[in-house]
């Protein structure tokens, strides 16, 4: 787990690819260019960008217009300002309007490091999965990152993507196919399932490894698409192994795992536990001392889940 | 006066009814601007708007946006008038499956271009379609007077204005009245006309009662090329109504029987 890349720049190169595949791909910021990964995409279609200045409100409504007119717009900023300050209007102008507006979200989860609480958002997945129409999607890796603003731009529905700031291990080879929809199981295992989205899937693995060194046979799926939920692959697994394990970087109020209860408490009852953050804000250091800090390193998964299985 | 503009007066008046009649069966609803918009959305579906009768979505059509949902009565009311869509399902206004939702509700019905009823929103969108549509084409936005409270209506001001979009001509409702009062006593406006030429914008300040005002004040808009335009509208909340004209409190309330029968003796 050595060689790690950026999401926010494999994003941008996905975007432009899409952009060079589509013209009716746009791209719209809040004074966030490079910070998002659209630069490549601004200088490449000058015609088909703009920027909105620090206005997120704004963001969302001009790229709910453009949506309305045939066009397929991206809409970026941080997480924590979008969704976090323009969820009326996210909901409304392109939810209920049910408008192909692909908001794209970045510096999600406590790995933004020194800038601290403000800028790390936690709640973002609480916030778009609970609207109707709201496709939400975390990608793994650059990887897939790369891939899933490519299928963004081919899906008709609202999407949100969050990425993180930090550049994060590698986990797919150039084989993986992303799709919108599907959970990805990226190990087999018995003992215990691990449900994972975005970049704490590589951690999953990761302790998954430790844990084997204990003889604890884990089963690792990788869910890029919180919503809607890949159900069928999440029971499956959860009944083999009668025992769950959910890991993100975000409240687990709310968030992936909770949904992940929801399913498994109505169709398949069985041991969960939930790792993320507890009803608590973040705070500026290093991100890997902020990871390790709030338990969301293989280490601290391996740990807890030994404690969980007692 | 000509035919046209007293045809359009005529649209308006019956319109003004219908607006009372499916105000009073909801028994909820926003009847003073719905009422002082009445002239606005005549003249624009009788006059200034191209589109096709036939078909909502053309895509040589012009766009109009109604951000200040709470009005859609006086949209819906033209729609009927038009013969969009039929003039009995006026009394589907806000009841359980009509496609008049309370709020207009794009999805519902195809001759909206928006959803909308949460304040502040329409503008924006509104400039986003006029940046991505033929600048043949325009995009008419209506906003309330209250609804410039909202900061999300400047940054679309200051995006529009950027961008040169000489394609978009909002139309501000400026009937002085909101929710809870006068618009100078709940959070002061003015100076309306300063603040949006100071924004970039063309101001055309008329009587947004008066149809022949509308019409030349459209026609100057769209003749603006380089930069948006914005129509001040003066109108009377409540037009027509004696007992509701510029009184707040028929902002969001609706008649009773005995109201209604007034009301509508006044708009014979």
């Amino acid at each position: 787990m050595t060689e790690k890349a950026n999401l926010r720049s494999a994003f941008g190169r996905g975007l432009v690819r899409a952009g060079e595949t589509n013209k009716n791909v746009v791209a719209l910021v809040a004074d966030l260019t490079n910070s998002v990964g659209f630069s490549e995409f601004a200088e490449k279609f000058p015609e088909r960008f703009v920027n909105v200045g620090v206005a997120e409100q704004n963001l969302v409504t001009v790229a709910s217009g453009m949506a309305r007119v045939e066009r397929i717009p991206f809409a970026g900023a941080y997480a924590a300002f979008s969704p976090g300050r323009n969820w009326e209007q996210i909901r409304t102008t392109i939810c209920i309007n049910n408008l192909p507006v692909k908001i794209v979200s970045s510096h999600a989860g406590v790995n933004v490091g020194p800038d601290g609480a403000t800028h790390q958002a936690l709640e973002d997945i609480a916030l778009m999965r609970v609207l109707p129409n709201m496709v939400v999607l975390a990608p793994g890796d650059a990887v897939e990152a790369e891939q899933v603003a490519l299928a963004m731009a081919r899906d008709a529905r609202p999407n949100y993507v969050r990425l993180p700031r930090s550049e994060s291990p590698v986990v797919f080879d150039s084989t993986h196919k992303f799709q919108i929809g599907p959970a990805y199981k990226l190990r087999d295992g018995t003992d215990v399932v691990i449900f994972t989205t975005g970049t704490m899937t590589a951690q999953g693995l990761a302790a998954a490894g430790i844990l084997a060194g204990r003889k604890i046979d884990c089963e690792v799926v990788h869910i890029p698409t919180i919503k809607p939920l890949d159900a069928k692959t999440i029971l499956k697994s959860a009944k083999k192994c009668r025992c769950v394990v959910t890991v993100e970087e975000h409240q687990v109020a709310g968030g992936f795992g909770s949904s992940i209860a929801e399913l498994l408490g109505e169709k398949l009852p069985v041991p969960i536990h939930r790792i993320g953050i507890y009803n608590e804000y973040g705070q500026s250091g290093a991100p890997d001392e902020l990871l390790n800090y709030y338990g969301l390193t293989a280490e601290h998964i391996a740990k807890q889940i030994r404690k969980f299985l007692k | 006066m000509s035919q046209t503009i007293l045809q359009i007066e005529q649209h308006a008046r019956r319109m003004r009814r219908e607006v009372i009649r499916m105000i009073a069966l909801a028994g909820s609803g926003h009847p003073a601007s719905s009422l002082g918009l009445c002239d606005v959305f005549a003249t624009l579906y009788f006059e200034v708007l191209r589109y096709n009768p036939r078909r909502a979505d053309d895509p040589e059509r012009d766009i109009l946006v109604l951000s200040a949902g709470h009005a859609v009565p006086a949209q819906y009311a033209a729609l009927a008038e038009a013969g969009l869509i039929p003039e009995a399902e006026l009394a589907t206004l806000r009841q359980f499956g009509s496609r008049l939702q309370g709020h207009p509700e794009r999805e519902k019905l195809a001759w909206l271009e928006t959803t909308s009823g949460p304040l502040g929103s329409g503008l924006s969108e509104a400039a986003g379609m006029a940046w991505a549509i033929d600048k043949k084409r325009f995009v008419y936005c209506i906003m309330g007077d209250g609804e410039l409270d909202e900061g999300n209506i400047w940054e679309g001001a200051m995006f529009a204005s950027k961008y040169s979009l000489g394609n978009l001509i909002g139309i501000v409702d400026r009937n002085g009245i909101q929710l809870d009062g006068d618009t100078e006593n709940i959070m002061p406006l003015e100076d309306l006309r300063a603040k949006w030429e100071a924004f970039g914008w063309q101001v055309l300040e008329i009587d947004g009662n008066n149809v022949q005002s509308f019409i030349e004040a459209c026609a100057a808009a769209r003749a603006e090329t380089e930069r948006p335009s914005l129509i001040l509208a003066h109108t009377v909340p409540g037009k027509g109504v004696s007992f509701m004209e510029n009184d707040y409190r028929w902002h969001g309330q609706a008649p009773d029987e005995a109201q209604v029968r007034k009301a509508l003796e006044g708009l014979k």
